[in-house]
């Protein structure tokens, strides 16, 4: 698993729950080392472990850790790089959700070597749509929930969420979409820089 | 196409180049400018486009011409350099085609151009607080951005991951050079240390001290008496070197020292004899005492023609015998005659050096 993705397990964790709580995940899966490192690969069962772990220390089913991951990597404010990122995917959480598809792609082209699961959007009308999710892992569907919540609320859309559940490795979630401009959201300015 | 009373055939066509090319804009035949892209707009601020001379507005940098209309027209299909007059002077990219002499597209004798940011594109969005909606929806621009910025955050990433392998990599190095009982540097480090001055033809004394009865403490009072012993006269040959010395514990109780720039035989022997002096001070460990003391060999390298790190340790090694042979706690400065002394002890006297044989018992002062 790319580091990237055990990276950002830990920095929810860390930035969520404080050092201690880390602390206590990495001596509890008995990791010899404390930090993930972003730019190096791991082998998937680490990813796996520290799941398992993060959700028992925090005494919480998997799915609703997963799902705060995904709300954390777009709300808080030592990852704005990321929320910045996916904002350029639409001008409206529409337009954002007809750029998912792109996603994997977008992400190869910063980092070549993340592979993230094939998203597929499909629309049942106006405001009503299935995104499935074909990954490597089971539960990113959840994480992308998280995600999907948190950048509805970015661009100001009220949107109804739903994980449908996994069947045959392919994660199934429901978006209605209530209105795109229930508040104002948070300004996307194309030529602001992050440091 | 005559929508209303008031529309022109051309407002048609200004509308749809106002989506696919929002920064465009339409010449007359004398070179004023009569219709602009609404992102073109942008790039002047609150002076207005309309009625004003492209050439006024944009400068032509390349290819040079004198700004006018039959120049530019010219070089339609060419591409052009332009920039920004006043203000951010933003560099354009731009290709002008003349438009059809009917008068059917637009005025007869103008010319349509379109101009797009280039390479200036990420100072440009921030300059002109542009969106996404400044762009046409085919224009990569917005592509662009993302990968500029996608391509920092990675980048950001492996520059940390550079530093920390950096820093682990130092720590490695520090951790190979350094003796971790006293912290002194190790024989590694001393070849080196020796090995560059000796390149860089840089004058130093090199001196070889043993402790005296160092072996008594440590069957006597204990392991730990003898590493706490170490480490005290460790402190003691930093604190009585410079910083730009080197201080290497190279074997159990064996020490060498490099200093510097030295030359004066007189200096070396100061040193030692202060070092000597201060290792013989009691040092108190859980109640008791410690007592030792220092023998210590030295040689100077402006003493050789050529020197070696070879030839220069035989012969500290050589005078610091001599200094254990005349009795504890001395120093001796090496020199030729010394090497006789040392031929003769090897025939006729039993080494006296501690650790140089297997049998070697408490230590006697003789």
């Amino acid at each position: 698993m790319h580091g990237l993705i055990n990276r950002a397990i830990e920095r929810f964790v860390r930035d969520t729950y404080g050092r201690d709580t880390w602390g206590q995940v990495i001596r509890r899966a008995g990791l010899d080392f404390c930090e993930f490192e972003s730019m190096l690969m791991y082998e998937p069962e680490v990813t796996t472990l520290v799941l398992d772990t993060v959700s028992q220390v925090l005494d919480r089913p998997e799915a609703d850790v997963l799902e705060d991951i995904g709300t954390y990597l777009v709300s808080h404010p030592k990852v704005e790089a990321l929320r910045r990122l996916l904002r350029f995917g639409g001008q409206t959480f529409t337009e954002f959700l007809h750029s998912l598809d792109d996603l994997p792609a977008r992400s190869r082209l910063a980092v070549s070597d993340l592979d993230l699961p094939q998203l597929e959007l499909r629309e049942h009308g106006a405001e009503l749509f299935s995104l499935t999710c074909q990954g490597s892992r089971a539960g990113f569907g959840h994480v992308i929930v998280g995600l999907l919540r948190a950048l509805a609320d970015d661009y100001g859309a009220l949107v109804l969420l739903d994980h449908k559940g996994e069947q045959g490795g392919t994660e199934v979630i429901e978006i209605r979409v209530l209105t795109t401009a229930h508040a104002s959201g948070r300004r996307f300015d194309l030529g602001a820089r992050v440091d | 196409m005559l929508t209303g009373k008031d529309q022109m055939p051309e407002d048609a066509l200004y509308a749809m180049m106002d989506v696919l090319c929002p920064m465009h804009a339409v010449l007359n035949a004398t070179g004023h400018i009569v219709h602009a892209g609404p992102t073109l707009h942008k790039l002047r601020g609150d002076a207005p486009l309309i009625g004003a001379r492209f050439s006024e507005a944009f400068e032509v940098k390349r290819p040079h011409s004198d700004g006018s209309m039959s120049a530019m027209l010219g070089r339609s299909g060419t591409k052009l350099h332009l920039q920004v007059r006043g203000g951010q002077r933003t560099d354009l990219k731009g290709v002008l085609v003349p438009l059809p002499p009917s008068g059917a597209m637009g005025p007869a004798g103008g010319a349509l151009i379109n101009l797009s940011f280039g390479i200036s594109v990420v100072d440009a969005v921030r300059d002109y607080d542009l969106t996404s909606a400044d762009f046409a929806a085919t224009d990569l621009t917005i592509e662009m951005l993302y990968l500029v910025e996608a391509k920092t955050a990675a980048m950001e990433a492996s520059r940390t991951l550079n530093l920390r392998l950096q820093g682990a990599m130092i720590a490695a190095e520090e951790k190979a050079y350094t003796d971790t009982l006293t912290g002194l540097k190790n024989r590694r480090a001393l070849d080196y240390v020796l090995g560059r001055l000796l390149e860089n033809e840089q004058d130093f004394a090199l001196l070889q001290l043993d402790l005296d009865f160092f072996k008594a403490v440590n069957d006597t009072m204990g392991h730990a008496a003898g590493d706490h012993v170490l480490k005290e006269v460790g402190r003691v040959l930093v604190e009585e070197t410079r910083a730009e010395d080197t201080v290497a514990r190279v074997g159990g109780d064996e020490f060498v020292l490099v200093l510097t720039r030295i030359t004066d035989a007189g200096r070396v022997h100061d040193i030692a004899g202060r070092m000597i002096a201060r290792l013989e001070l009691p040092i108190p460990f859980a109640g008791q005492v410690c007592r030792i003391s220092g023998s210590a060999g030295s040689t100077l390298s402006c003493d050789y023609a050529r020197p070696s790190r070879a030839q220069m340790m035989e012969d500290a090694d050589v005078a610091l015998y001599s200094a254990k042979r005349q009795g504890r706690g001395q120093h001796v400065r090496y020199n030729a005659s010394l090497n006789d002394d040392k031929d003769q002890v090897a025939q006729n006297v039993p080494p006296k050096r501690e650790g140089d044989n297997a049998s070697d018992g408490a230590p006697i002062r003789n």
